[in-house]
């Protein structure tokens, strides 16, 4: 079933007959970052207005999958478990060089978190799941055909002038969040631009409709027989959707590929039939590239606005959701006078870290898929020659490395005699609580666990004793029988000790935290 | 300093005589392959990261 476009509905806003009273947050753009960020906040108690210039969610499947790491923002917001449901769940990606497979993954070789590695749902059904919410959300005000047309910064506020059918009207708001795309406008009206790399090659993407009994994993060509010479992506998604990137060449005519009499005998190969049928196809280049600051001053950068990567490695739409993620708790924090705003500077500070680290992974799988003439496909080619002869090759062929959460460079406090994944910076690691899970006891403000212990009490944070299992065990104690963890709103591990009594220095880790400190 | 740059091998002569044969023969394109497939070959042998960096850094002064 081809998915049902419904135009959500325009109504006049208010500011078109009176000015409206300051806001305290605006949020430029009604896509999957613009909206969970809106969402976020409203579970933090902070209203906002979310402006779109749109009606509609997003043609095409375009972002497919979402991590686990987003699965568990998403299911702070409430929608974790219809998205899981709804997705194709998966954690295998198969990499193939001509007919042979050479290389294979598992994102998530043990048990224990209630998300999986990765689900495919396309970004349709992940922005509707998102409208619905944040229209059921009071402190969400969601303005469809609502456009941005001006911006202008002052020193503790900014002005927002906006477009609709009815008129033109401004708003005043203490925050403007820029969720607007990777074309963002806002980052144009502020005359900012990206640094970084552009790569020319071209690939085809196109959603089709067929019953087929393919597994739900990522399949991946190195020049395939069907596709000589170039490289080929299948993913699997719900409605017996499937997703076909196929690479083009630097010369193709984007226009010309995009006709169907030319893209259906290409994915005929692809599939070995006729029995399909074409829903959706693109022609798309693609940029490796950043803004150097994402905060200026009262405007702030999230999502594809803020940094671009390649497609491969889905780190586009998750890198997005881990800037959510880490800017929620922060704002509503300095909005409500539980911080100062050097905070805001530590997700600039943060989230260029991320971003910096997915250009890299993007960038390096571009390089390997679209190798340079010379000797950049000279050792292209013969890590494929390799690969199929001796396994220590395998693990250069790099088809794109998928999302995983950065892990923040720390001064905190930490004892390196306790288990490596969970060492400050890192994203606490989900394990089963009873018949719950260990990421639902995490607060809206800071969370003291106390594992083998008992939580101290500590002001202004929600203690929490946790149960003690073979997975928490493994996680969070390896071989010490007690330890103190503070963990951020955001789920980030901010310090950690094995000595139970470290009520002070726990308390001003807390504060040095709230102060933007790495 | 990881990366050894003092005599090494047991049989230095032995070894440049057996390179060069395995390249004899071979186009321009074809020795190109067979230096890349060796180089990544003895760089996963060696495993030591830094020594690595040490050796290109090295061959590149």
């Amino acid at each position: 079933m081809p998915y049902d476009y419904q135009p959500f509905p325009y109504v006049a806003p208010p500011g078109l007959t009176a000015p409206e009273p300051r806001h305290q947050v605006v949020i430029v753009g009604a896509g999957p970052i613009g909206l969970a960020m809106a969402l976020d906040l409203a579970g933090r108690g902070v209203p906002s207005v979310v402006l779109d210039d749109n009606n509609v969610v997003s043609v095409g499947s375009r972002a497919i999958c979402w991590s686990k790491r987003s699965l568990e923002i998403l299911d702070r917001l409430g929608l974790g478990d219809r998205m899981v449901e709804k997705g194709v769940t998966w954690k295998v990606g198969r990499t193939f060089h001509r007919d042979k497979e050479v290389f294979n993954f598992n994102l998530q070789p043990e048990d224990g978190h209630k998300m999986p590695a990765f689900i495919n749902l396309q970004q349709y059904y992940v922005e509707q799941f998102l409208v619905e919410a944040a229209q059921d959300n009071p402190l969400v005000d969601l303005r469809f055909k609502n456009k941005v047309v001006a911006v202008d910064r002052q020193p503790d506020h900014a002005f927002v002038d906006i477009e609709t059918p009815d008129g033109e009207y401004s708003l005043e708001t203490d925050y403007v969040l820029a969720c607007d795309g990777a074309r963002s406008p806002v980052r144009h009206m502020l005359g900012l631009d990206f640094d970084g790399e552009l790569f020319e090659e071209r690939f085809l993407i196109a959603d089709i409709e067929m019953e087929a009994d393919f597994p739900s994993q990522r399949w991946f060509w190195f020049e395939p027989t069907f596709h000589p010479g170039q490289s080929a992506l299948l993913h699997k998604q719900p409605d017996n959707i499937y997703r076909i990137d196929l690479q083009l060449g630097w010369d193709a005519d984007p226009e010309v590929e995009k006709q169907p009499d030319i893209v259906i005998p290409r994915i005929e190969k692809v599939v070995g039939h006729r029995d399909f049928r074409l829903d959706w196809v693109s022609v798309y280049t693609f940029q490796c590239r950043r803004l150097e600051n994402f905060v200026h001053g009262r405007v702030i950068f999230v999502g594809d606005s803020a940094h671009v990567v390649s497609p491969f490695g889905a780190r586009g739409g998750n890198g997005g959701l881990q800037d959510v993620d880490n800017l929620g708790w922060k704002l509503a924090a300095v909005l409500n006078d539980q911080a100062p705003g050097t905070l805001l500077d530590s997700y600039g500070r943060e989230r260029a870290f991320g971003a910096d680290e997915n250009i890299t992974h993007s960038t390096r799988a571009t390089r390997f898929m679209t190798p340079g003439d010379g000797v950049e496909r000279l050792f292209r080619d013969q890590v494929l020659a390799l690969a199929a002869k001796a396994p220590f090759a395998r693990a250069w062929v790099n088809s794109g490395r998928l999302s995983r959460p950065c892990i923040y460079p720390m001064e905190a406090p930490d004892n390196a005699q306790l288990p490596d994944i969970t060492r400050p910076g890192a994203v606490a690691s989900d394990a089963p609580q009873g018949n719950g899970w260990l990421l639902h006891s995490i607060g809206a403000d800071m969370t003291v666990l106390g594992i083998g212990c008992d939580a101290p009490d500590i002001k202004g944070a929600l203690g929490v004793t946790v149960e003690v299992n073979d997975h928490v065990r493994d996680r969070y104690l390896g071989d010490c029988a007690a330890a103190i963890y503070l963990i951020r709103p955001d789920h980030i591990i901010a310090g950690r000790w094995i000595t139970p009594v470290e009520r002070p220095a726990t308390q001003a880790r807390i504060d040095t935290v709230l102060k933007g400190a790495p | 300093m990881s990366l050894t740059t003092t005599p090494n091998l047991t049989d230095h002569d032995g070894f440049y005589e057996e390179l060069l044969a395995a390249h004899r023969d071979l186009t321009p394109d074809q020795s190109a392959a067979l230096n890349a497939q060796l180089i990544m070959i003895l760089a996963n042998h060696i495993g030591d990261r830094a020594a690595l960096s040490e050796a290109i850094a090295l061959a590149k002064s």
